[in-house]
């Protein structure tokens, strides 16, 4: 009973963290690169899953709606991207937390203009609702194992995009030395545009596919926003493998301890400290894990630059 | 023109404010000017280690919700005096400022950013688990703290004025401090903290001084604010309070004398008058501040006076 609880514990684990890492990964490129703190990433998560959400209810079909969806907030990441992040590059980071914020709150009311106040209902695709059981005992939903295929699929391209094209290369240089990458004749803003316009895409995959799980809900990019941070700096700014190590470890450190530190006090604790001793820890756990590894490892594990 | 005649016609302007109120029948608004000011004391305090100090906390919240959660909880054990609740909420802000910014303090940049917002976060879901103070849905204080000696803080119009002095207070400590060695020896920190260090100043110690001094003002701020509504929720500590802090000393102008009150004013003011006429002030809000950032980064007080600051990171 107990293994079969904890597998199953662990696969949601895997999956909140691979959705983290489509977030952290491009939020960590834009951050590496640009030295540019952008807060709106979580708007453009929302956007995705309100795009989708929407798609979906046009066309019906979730395939149909899924790549429709990241690719209009992809186009909304370049646009914003061209407008206004542009401007903020070359200023401090107050600026840029001051501008991102102010962004923040014009996605929400204009979502909540274009969509309403109350959350949308984005099914699961009909031959996914049902349950597998994966092993004699474990009984999974099959929508959760497509959301961890998905997310590892993309991870792999992601790998591969950044490890070995010629592409990714230049976002490892600009990552790395800016400076240096700008002096050797890379095109950083042509190259910011397109790292830009993945993570949106990006965001638009985690929104989509997270929005049968969760509320598709105005304020829901902040929440995830901060997890994502969480989870770059834990993993060490501008460094994708930091992003996902980072990610994984998040998504199983919060899940896990969600599901079995109320257990774990129960087990010694009168029952009206547990349950609130219990959650409670549980969900500063991650916060306590970034502050550890910000006091062992100021620059987090992975450290992009040398 | 100095802000010699400034600063005294702007006293004179605030201590009127509420009589002229009354006379137009508007008494309503005291309420919401003793909040702006509450906010600007909670500003003005993150002016002194954002501004002056180029630390930029993003988590002045935590402290907030400290002194207001102690004042709560006191109150919620029966103890309402304010002569002992008040100065032990300051304490134990001060405590929390102590403990986030020796952490803290150890990291720097984008580092520094990231690790104070997960210290507020941490604060914010403590008190939301604490079931048996409310929890997420907050806690009712019933009553404003006791003073005694006549003074009821019920009153609207002492409330004021009780906000009114410690908001007062609380500048002319902040501008002797910035005048001060103290005040001057954090800027030099801010511009290059190297040579402060070669120099002889135990920068550490002293940028945790300014931390921990913010964050006891920042408390009494709280401490006003639970006074204020008699109500305390984790929503004090929710990061976008923290933001909305940022906003206001950047807005007001970062390390300029009264860019906390002037971000507060400005902030609060804009936010009561786009909802005059919208359902969605936010956007207002937000399109406005990002027009601001991007044509007048020096602030609102920059626009009128050439700041002497350049904030770094």
């Amino acid at each position: 009973m107990s293994t079969t609880l904890l597998l199953e514990q662990s696969l949601n684990g895997l999956q909140f963290g691979l959705m983290l890492f489509l977030l952290a990964a491009g939020l960590t490129l834009v951050f590496g690169i640009m030295d540019m703190i952008n807060l709106a990433h979580g708007s453009l998560y929302m956007f995705g899953a309100y795009l989708m959400a929407t798609f979906a209810q046009a066309t019906g079909s979730f395939a149909l709606a899924l790549p429709l969806a990241i690719v209009a907030t992809g186009l909304i990441g370049v646009l914003l991207e061209v407008t206004i992040l542009r401007r903020l590059y070359q200023r401090d980071h107050l600026s840029q937390v001051l501008a991102t914020f102010a962004l923040i709150l014009i996605a929400n009311e204009c979502v909540r203009l274009i969509w309403g106040s109350q959350p949308m209902m984005l099914a699961t695709p009909a031959m996914l609702s049902g349950p597998v059981e994966l092993l004699p005992g474990l009984i999974y939903p099959s929508y959760r194992l497509l959301v961890i295929g998905v997310g590892l699929a993309v991870a792999a391209l992601l790998y591969w995009l950044v490890a070995c094209t010629r592409t990714g290369m230049l976002v490892r240089a600009g990552a790395s030395n800016r400076e240096m990458a700008t002096a050797m004749g890379v095109d950083i803003r042509r190259l910011f545009t397109i790292v830009f316009c993945v993570g949106a895409m990006l965001c638009a995959v985690a929104g989509a596919l997270l929005g049968p799980l969760l509320a598709v809900q105005v304020g829901m990019g902040e929440e995830i926003l901060i997890l994502a941070f969480v989870v770059i700096v834990i993993g060490g700014i501008g460094s994708i493998r930091g992003a996902l190590v980072g990610a994984l470890l998040v998504g199983m450190v919060d899940t896990i301890g969600r599901a079995f530190l109320p257990m774990f006090f129960g087990a010694f604790l009168p029952p009206q400290y547990a349950a609130s001793l219990g959650p409670g820890l549980a969900s500063i756990l991650i916060y306590l894990l970034m502050a550890a590894v910000l006091f062992w490892k100021p620059q987090g594990l992975f450290p992009a630059r040398g | 023109m100095g802000s010699r005649f400034l600063a005294p016609a702007g006293v004179i302007a605030l201590v009127l404010l509420p009589l002229l109120l009354q006379a137009i029948d508007q008494a309503y608004y005291i309420g919401f000017a003793a909040r702006i000011l509450i906010y600007a004391m909670a500003a003005s305090s993150l002016n002194l280690i954002l501004g002056n100090g180029g630390m930029l906390s993003f988590g002045h919240a935590a402290f907030i919700g400290a002194g207001a959660y102690t004042v709560g909880i006191l109150a919620a054990e029966g103890v309402a005096s304010a002569w002992i609740a008040w100065p032990l909420a300051i304490g134990v802000a001060a405590l929390v400022a102590l403990i986030i910014g020796a952490l803290s303090l150890r990291t720097r940049g984008v580092y520094f950013i990231m690790i104070t917002l997960a210290f507020a976060q941490m604060m914010y879901y403590i008190f939301v688990s604490m079931k048996g103070y409310g929890g997420d849905d907050g806690l009712n204080l019933g009553s404003r703290s006791v003073v005694g000696y006549g003074i009821d803080l019920k009153n609207e119009l002492i409330w004021y004025y009780v906000c009114l002095v410690l908001l007062l207070a609380v500048l002319v400590l902040l501008n002797r401090l910035v005048e001060a060695r103290f005040g001057r020896a954090l800027e030099a920190m801010r511009e290059n903290e190297t040579r402060m260090s070669a120099i002889g100043f135990a920068t550490y110690r002293h940028k945790l001084v300014a931390f921990v001094i913010a964050g006891a003002i920042a408390g009494l701020a709280g401490v006003l604010l639970a006074n204020h509504s008699s109500f305390i929720s984790p929503k004090l500590m929710h990061w976008t309070q923290s933001g909305m802090l940022m906003v206001m000393v950047i807005v007001g102008g970062v390390g300029h004398r009264y860019g906390g009150l002037i971000g507060a004013v400005v902030l609060l003011g804009l936010e009561e008058l786009i909802a005059e006429f919208t359902l969605y002030s936010q956007l207002g809000v937000g399109i406005v501040l990002l027009a601001i950032v991007l044509f007048a980064p020096q602030g609102i007080a920059g626009l009128f006076a050439r700041s002497q600051t350049r904030h770094g990171s």
